[in-house]
């Protein structure tokens, strides 16, 4: 009853009208992405994703041959089916199609409608019909059979060509890997030191404990910017340079401050009873830590453990400063933004399927875990 | 060794080092430091019990300090250096950095990404929080409009590629120009109006944030308040600004200071979509061109990035200790 124009039905129609729109709006963009990962070079270039289920019109070049050949009143005549090429076998498997126009220079492959009779360079003419006979007539005997140009109506065309070139042949699978062995021990390692110095944050009581949970506050929002420079040379010094290792302890300092906030902020919340009643019982710190603290934070250590992943899967920035430069230890998001992007810059089906692994696993995270995520950010924020 | 055998084995130490870490240090404080016996055991477990607060906080604390404080004294005192970082020269790089025009053109666009992304992040946001409070689908339509908060900023610069190219077959906004009569034109090469397209990615992507945590406000709002204002004979306007937007105030400055604090951090878009080219560098990207080539210079942008945040920074300080209290 309370809802903007929720009060008659045609506010509710608008209400429904204006978040389908937004919905479409925020999706759409994706599903292009998605729609043209599945499409080939041809059909990419020819017509936009949105017109993927129409049948689109691409040109084709044939080579003509020049047997057999007929005499006719002094005049030499070749006839055949454009569609017959067997190089054109893979698009028209049943020999037939459609043609719409068609050229004899490769500038204009459709320079001619179909039907339409037009003269050759060498000298005789040209016709290519509907169905894609064609016959020309030159006065002498040809010894080398001109190449014509076509434009068919072809089928719309899902193909898997670009996932395997992208998974199989582009370096994209090392790159796969390497984002793996990136994220996940960069997600794991700053889970117990942060649960540890939380628990500590939460529920003991020392001097200063003020001024370090301000002091977690401000970290978190230090410019991760600031830590490259220093750090580089840091890891350089003590002989961990640019590896695995140094981006694993890079993203585990730079994760810390939000899995500290966001563990004591849940910890604060537990239960006191159960904790001093443990103390009563005569559980040390640590036994309640391991045995009452961190099996009931597990919503919080998952909330964090989620943030963790994505934010180390999707980084750009810490992986290109952090690690070598090389193939062989590429992330997929440095893969694409300084390989593919350079030089694949014009292939749109590649970009589009390897932007679609890349974002294959965080959705699949996100859709599966979301609740987790939720908590997590409401937790984190709304406090 | 490969890097996947070397990333297990990371693990392992990794964990078993930090449990290996927690339990020894406190059973040497328990058993040998100060143990819970003979003449002094009363006092020796106090002194014990002020010990470990501090051993439960080392690692997290030594990472914290050598990862995110060492680095902005380090960055600060990197950047009094000339490129060598054999030479002090003061403030030199700071000087030569705001006779650059390049610099001042991204402070310049970096303060418009400031200014607007938060604000449109968090409008849209608060608005589909409102729009899909009592909608039976609601919670499939946040789903979908939460969905880029996951998509890393490569990803989804290269989604909008898609959307902004310039080929009419492929940028569906080329194709609205052609179909509407209009001359294609590259959305990113319009000087100025570009900063806005970049910023766009931005802020479909930090709208879902923005829903979520805005939607979670909304719904905490007492029912009382809404109902009452009903009954006062408030419109539906006048509830939702009167009412409920003052009570979620709060959290609308915590969304919008969270992702204030994104933005200066976001480099990926402007990086991978025009390359800092037609005038779009903010200072991210800017810091990157010298990352690598003069560490005097990436540091001297990187600190200017720092003095943006500090606003904020002081200001969520403050605002955790109000809590506390």
């Amino acid at each position: 009853m309370d809802n903007i124009a929720g009060q008659n039905k045609g506010g509710r129609l608008a209400v429904n009208i204006t978040v389908l729109i937004l919905v479409l709006l925020w999706l759409l963009p994706t599903v292009g992405l998605f729609v043209s990962s599945f499409r080939d070079r041809d059909q990419i270039s020819n017509s936009g994703w949105w017109q993927a289920p129409l049948a689109v019109d691409l040109n084709f070049r044939t080579r003509i041959a020049t047997e057999p050949v007929r005499e006719e009143n002094g005049s030499f005549i070749l006839e055949g089916n454009v569609f017959a090429d067997p190089g054109l076998r893979d698009r028209f498997p049943d020999g037939e199609g459609v043609v719409a126009a068609y050229g004899t220079r490769a500038v204009d492959p459709a320079e001619f409608a179909a039907g339409e009779v037009s003269d050759l360079r060498a000298g005789g003419t040209v016709v290519i019909e509907r169905d894609g006979t064609y016959r020309i007539v030159t006065p002498e005997a040809i010894d080398r059979g001109p190449t014509l140009y076509f434009e068919a109506r072809t089928p719309p065309r899902f193909t898997l060509a670009n996932y395997q070139t992208v998974l199989f042949a582009d370096g994209m699978d090392r790159a796969f890997i390497n984002t793996l062995t990136v994220a996940i021990p960069a997600t794991i390692i700053p889970i117990l030191i942060a649960a540890f110095a939380a628990y500590a944050l939460a529920w003991m009581d020392f001097p200063g404990r003020g001024l370090l949970i301000a002091a977690v506050v401000g970290l978190l929002v230090v410019p991760l910017q600031l830590a490259l420079v220093p750090l580089l040379s840091l890891h350089t010094s003590v002989g961990i340079g640019q590896s695995f290792l140094g981006i694993w302890l890079a993203h585990t300092g730079f994760g810390l401050p939000l899995a500290v906030y966001l563990l004591r902020n849940y910890m604060v919340g537990l239960p006191r009873d159960i904790i001093e009643g443990a103390k009563v019982d005569g559980a040390t710190d640590f036994q309640i830590f391991v045995r009452i603290i961190l099996p009931l934070s597990f919503p919080a250590l998952a909330s964090f453990a989620i943030f963790q992943f994505l934010w180390t899967w999707n980084d750009l920035l810490v992986a290109k400063v952090f690690l070598p430069s090389g193939a062989a230890s590429q992330v997929m998001t440095v893969k694409i933004a300084d390989d593919l992007l350079g030089s694949r810059g014009g292939d749109w089906g590649i970009l589009a399927t390897a932007a679609f692994v890349s974002i294959a696993v965080p959705l699949l995270v996100f859709f599966t875990m979301q609740r987790y995520l939720v908590r997590g950010l409401l937790a984190g924020s709304v406090k | 060794m490969s890097p996947v055998l070397q990333g297990i084995l990371t693990i392992l130490i990794g964990v078993g080092g930090c449990v290996g870490y927690f339990y020894f240090s406190n059973m040497i404080l328990d058993k040998v430091i100060f143990p819970a016996r003979g003449p002094k055991a009363g006092h020796n477990i106090n002194r014990a019990n002020q010990v470990r607060p501090w051993l439960f906080l080392f690692p997290a604390l030594f990472a914290l300090g050598l990862y995110l404080a060492y680095p902005v004294v380090g960055s600060f005192w990197r950047s009094l250096f000339d490129r060598s970082g054999a030479n002090f020269i003061g403030l030199g790089n700071y000087v030569d950095l705001f006779g650059e025009s390049a610099f001042r053109t991204a402070v310049f666009n970096n303060l418009l990404w400031v200014l607007v992304v938060p604000a449109m992040a968090t409008f849209f946001g608060l608005l589909i929080a409102q729009l899909t409070d009592r909608l039976s689908w609601g919670n499939i339509a946040k789903s979908l409009i939460f969905m880029p908060m996951a998509i890393s900023f490569v990803g989804a610069s290269l989604i909008w590629k898609f959307v902004y190219s310039a080929n009419p077959d492929i940028g569906i906004i080329n194709a609205l120009r052609t179909s509407a009569g209009m001359v294609a034109l590259d959305p990113l090469q319009v000087r100025f109006w570009n900063n806005f397209f970049l910023m766009f990615i931005l802020i479909w992507i930090q709208t879902g944030f923005a829903m979520v945590i805005l939607s979670a406000a909304l719904r905490g709002i007492p029912e009382e308040t809404i109902e009452a204002a009903i009954i006062d004979g408030a419109n539906p306007f006048q509830v939702f600004f009167k009412i409920k937007v003052p009570q979620i105030m709060g959290t609308i400055v915590v969304v919008w200071t969270t992702i204030t604090i994104l933005v200066l951090k976001v480099f990926d878009i402007v990086y991978t979509m025009t390359g800092g080219n037609f005038g779009t560098h903010i200072l991210p990207s800017y810091m990157m061109t010298y990352m690598f080539r003069d560490d005097g210079r990436a540091t001297a942008v990187a600190f200017v990035i720092m003095l943006l945040v500090l606003p904020v920074m002081v200001w969520n300080i403050r605002q955790a200790r109000q809590e506390m209290r």
